[in-house]
């Protein structure tokens, strides 16, 4: 039933009148026209950090909140304090591992590539003056006081999401292996970083969990314009209309580059679609619950 | 209350047995028909041993308003004296059942009827026969400070150490609030201390007093792993000791400064000096006791609340907007 429901939200491009809009007659429109928007590595790096984050969540949250009714039960769900702790390193090295790889992977990118545009520009993850504007322009049109800012490749929220991921990936990751191996730790860091080593990934994680499961899932995915998921992010591709839409100052700048042909791909097929339906649903089922379990602990 | 059904039952029975017969009802022997022989203080049995009760202990302990056959009541209805040698065990339960279900739940009650350890101690073996004094009384075995001696009568070994503790300096002080052994592990109801339950329950005791040293180390990873029922991790004593416990400032404690590394090494093998620096009960809002802490409890007192508050207010004027405008956007 659910599926029905997320399928009758699938994003389609509806067919607007030509003559209305002078600016789409050089776009075919008379089929629904897909943009590439994430290649397979940046589709798959977000699915290993959606599971990575779930399996770190559920297995670190019982120590977090040792307190809750629900601590014993659900690191039991993983064969106990032991079994919950090895999941727990385990989904922590491939998180380490994969943000590592990205990292690599950027670097590679820019200076062996030589690609441009990665760290500045209108595609680029870096803060630029555009996103203090940006948001202004957001908040402007929040209250009624303005139109929606045109954005760019990665709005404001997106980068700080990305951000967040990076350092808290290296903040905690960092803190985590201290407490992994806090012998070897103490060859070059005094014990009591050890205490700040398990404050940090517990305030970090409190956080991170808070953060991803709240206002990355409303942004990305719950509010209004994209409910109940985005699914460009599974299925790499975006529609046209949507993109015109919701990023007007990118489409403007691929059309003047004349690179909406260039970018054009086929819709995504029903397969994928099924199985980036399937993966969303699960990753805002686990994700919320999660939350749900944090609320009730905190209402105790 | 069973036992005294039953031997109300057996005198009426008796009686009216008795009086059908046309003799006399026998009354019950008072104390001093007792005392007539066990007064003697060199009243023995056959076998040599003492049978002399000491009238003055006897009237001055907590029963001394009572009868003899309140306690020995298999000799309520006897009327042929000198009794036999042997009566019935003295059911101290049939007044103190509530005391006596708890000893039966006991390390102590199960050595005794079900392993036949027959050294293992009942009811006057720790509060005495006659002389049974209330445990308020600074007279009694039981009395707070003279708890460990009266344990200690058996466990003769842990009261060694325990005589070495910070506790126990402060208990021959006359300090009321020091533990003895019952404040651990209970009067009534004392478990074997080296199962998984007992170890992990005797933090509660240890915080019964140490409140906020238990908070601390609830906050540690020590402290949540062991909350989640796991004794792999350390918990109170496999630090500070069980008995022996002493102040950090005593070079012989487990926790002093100079035998730090050897206790942790206990389970990190191979920590040394800066290992130790560790912290087992810190506290973020102690600036004193680690500034490092108390500034990034202060950050994170500042991000967290910033986080969800800024993308709080973001994502509710952002979805207003979107529900006024139709839920496009």
């Amino acid at each position: 039933m659910t599926l029905a429901v997320l399928d009758s939200r699938l994003p389609r491009v509806e067919t607007p009148p030509a003559a209305k809009d002078a600016g789409r007659q050089d776009i075919a429109v008379d089929h629904p026209v897909y943009l590439a928007r994430f290649g397979r590595a940046t589709r798959w790096l977000h699915v290993v950090i959606m599971v990575t984050f779930l399996g770190l969540s559920a297995t670190g949250m019982p120590l977090l909140f040792s307190e809750a009714p629900w601590a014993r039960p659900l690191a039991g769900l993983f064969g106990g304090f032991r079994g919950a702790g090895l999941v727990h390193r385990f989904f922590g090295a491939a998180l380490l591992g994969a943000v590592a790889w990205h990292v690599m992977n950027v670097c590679y990118r820019a200076f062996v590539r030589g690609e441009r545009g990665l760290f500045w520009g209108p595609t680029s993850m870096v803060p630029q003056p555009r996103d203090a504007a940006d948001l202004y322009g957001h908040v402007k049109w929040f209250l009624g006081f303005g139109a929606r800012p045109r954005f760019e490749h990665f709005a404001y929220w997106e980068k700080f999401d990305y951000w967040a991921v990076l350092w808290g990936t290296g903040l905690m990751g960092a803190a985590g292996l201290v407490l992994w191996f806090p012998v070897a730790a103490s060859r070059i860091l005094p014990g009591w970083m050890f205490n700040v080593a398990l404050f940090v990934h517990g305030a970090e994680a409190a956080l991170a969990i808070g953060f991803i499961f709240v206002v990355h899932f409303f942004n990305g995915h719950l509010r209004p314009g994209k409910f109940p998921m985005d699914l460009v992010i599974f299925t790499g591709s975006v529609a046209v209309d949507e993109l015109r839409h919701e990023r007007a100052g990118e489409f403007e700048r691929l059309r003047a580059a004349g690179a909406i042909e260039t970018l054009s791909t086929a819709a995504p097929k029903p397969a994928l679609l099924r199985r980036a339906r399937l993966a969303g649903t699960a990753g805002l089922v686990l994700g919320l619950g999660l939350v749900a379990l944090i609320l009730y602990a905190i209402a105790q | 209350m069973g036992t005294r059904f039953g031997l109300f039952v057996a005198a009426a029975c008796l009686a009216t047995a008795t009086a059908a017969a046309g003799q006399s009802t026998p009354k019950p022997p008072a104390n001093d028909d007792c005392l007539a022989c066990h007064g003697d203080a060199t009243a023995k049995r056959d076998d040599g041993r003492s049978i002399a009760v000491d009238a003055k202990f006897f009237e001055a302990s907590t029963h001394g308003p009572m009868a003899c056959v309140d306690c020995h009541a298999d000799l309520a209805t006897l009327n042929e004296f000198p009794h036999a040698g042997k009566l019935a065990k003295v059911e101290c339960g049939s007044c103190h059942d509530a005391i006596k279900s708890k000893y039966r739940d006991s390390i102590h009650a199960y050595a005794k009827e079900k392993a036949g350890l027959v050294v293992a101690p009942a009811c006057a073996d720790c509060h005495g026969k006659h002389d049974v004094k209330p445990h308020t009384d600074p007279a009694s075995r039981v009395y707070h400070t003279r708890v460990p001696e009266t344990c200690g009568s058996c466990h003769a070994g842990i009261k060694e150490h325990f005589d070495t503790s910070v506790h126990a300096v402060a208990l021959r002080k006359g300090d009321s609030r020091a533990p003895a052994c019952a404040d651990c592990h209970t009067a009534h109801t004392i478990q074997r201390a080296d199962t998984d339950k007992w170890r992990l329950e005797v933090t509660a005791e240890c915080g019964s007093c140490h409140a906020q040293v238990v908070d601390s180390f609830r906050s540690t990873f020590h402290g949540k792993v062991t909350e989640l029922g796991f004794t792999r991790v350390a918990s109170c004593a496999d630090c500070h000791g069980g008995h022996d416990i002493r102040r950090a400032s005593d070079p012989a404690s487990t926790v002093s400064k100079a035998q730090l590394v050897k206790t942790c090494g206990k389970c990190h093998q191979g920590a040394n000096e800066q290992f130790v620096k560790y912290d087992p009960h810190p506290n973020p809002r102690d600036y004193k006791r680690s500034a490092v802490l108390w500034w990034a409890n202060r950050f994170y007192w500042v991000l967290i609340p910033g986080c969800f508050g800024f993308f709080g207010l973001h994502s509710a004027l952002w979805y207003w907007r979107s529900k006024k405008d139709g839920g496009r956007s």
